[in-house]
């Protein structure tokens, strides 16, 4: 919670400092971000390779364990889908792409907006935050009425930090290591849903 | 037109498999450095980066006068896409858990 206020509020500086002219125009210019954008990209992928909980959760929960993930990509596909028929003004592989940043919001954002401009990628900001919120905001209900497996479902890339704390304590420590497992998942899928959605 | 769209589609394309190979080669770096100590300054690292291009994020957005000035529909859009995504998502994890996880819950 308190690193997406400072993601959120760093936006929020740029935005106002822009606003008032005052960027210096040599920044405006945005070669560079794509090189820093693959470095990112980079060090997800050591961050994913070095980590040690995927083999001990497949080992406890059996295969089963990959229908969470698969939850979560087909549900959030087809809502999306479904909900996008409220905006017809975005085509549905835009929609579709916000969506498959799974509240990865910081790398979907940066990921759309170098391909499809600041529009879209803020959207993608703002969605994807929203959905961390309400994951952090409505967990125990969710466990309460749709079992304990939806916020782990809902939380997408973020069930392996952020939300991690929250979901232990309302789906229990039984579901941690679905939970990592799960976000460790959503959080390699990220980046391929989304430049495959960009690219239709 | 069209020749300009199966450009686009090329770059793009391109550009996917770049993504991809990056991330891959990330991965393997990881799994052969997992064992040394500094791998934990990844997420930090991660993190910093991940500040730097919010800012020029905002940067680009501030300096752009259509988002600047469709901002509440932005906004819409996006609490939109996002309750239909969760609500999907919440439901699929609903019939997972009911039909594949509760049962062993009981058990144990």
């Amino acid at each position: 919670m308190k690193q997406s206020l400072i993601y959120l509020l760093l936006f929020a500086i740029g935005v106002i400092l822009a606003l008032f002219g005052w960027i210096p125009e040599a920044l405006l210019k945005d070669d560079i971000s794509k090189w820093i954008l693959y470095g990112l990209l980079f060090f997800v992928g050591i961050q994913i390779g070095s980590s040690k909980n995927m083999f001990t959760a497949v080992k406890r929960f059996g295969f089963k364990i990959a229908l969470v993930p698969i939850a979560t990509t087909v549900g959030t596909f087809a809502g999306v889908a479904i909900i996008s028929m409220l905006l017809p003004e975005r085509s549905l592989s835009d929609c579709l792409s916000v969506g498959a940043g799974f509240a990865y919001y910081s790398l979907s954002s940066i990921l759309i907006s170098e391909f499809r401009g600041a529009e879209l990628g803020t959207i993608a900001l703002l969605a994807n935050i929203m959905r961390e919120f309400i994951v952090l905001i409505f967990t125990p209900w969710m466990v309460k009425y749709f079992g304990k497996l939806s916020p782990i479902c809902a939380g997408g890339a973020t069930t392996m930090d952020t939300t991690l704390p929250i979901i232990t304590k309302y789906s229990g420590s039984d579901y941690v290591v679905v939970a990592l497992f799960h976000g460790m998942i959503i959080d390699f899928s990220v980046p391929l849903w989304v430049s495959f959605f960009l690219s239709l | 037109m069209s020749t300009k769209g199966s450009q686009r589609l090329c770059i793009s394309i391109f550009s996917m498999l770049n993504i991809i190979l990056i991330i891959l080669s990330g991965v393997v770096v990881g799994y052969f450095v997992r064992k040394i100590p500094q791998v934990k300054y990844v997420g930090t690292i991660i993190s910093m980066i991940i500040m730097l291009l919010l800012f020029f994020l905002g940067v680009s957005v501030g300096a752009n006068e259509q988002v600047v000035k469709n901002f509440s529909s932005i906004g819409f859009d996006a609490l939109i896409i996002t309750l239909g995504g969760t609500l999907g998502t919440v439901l699929c994890a609903w019939f997972v858990y009911k039909r594949f996880f509760k049962r062993k819950d009981k058990k144990s």
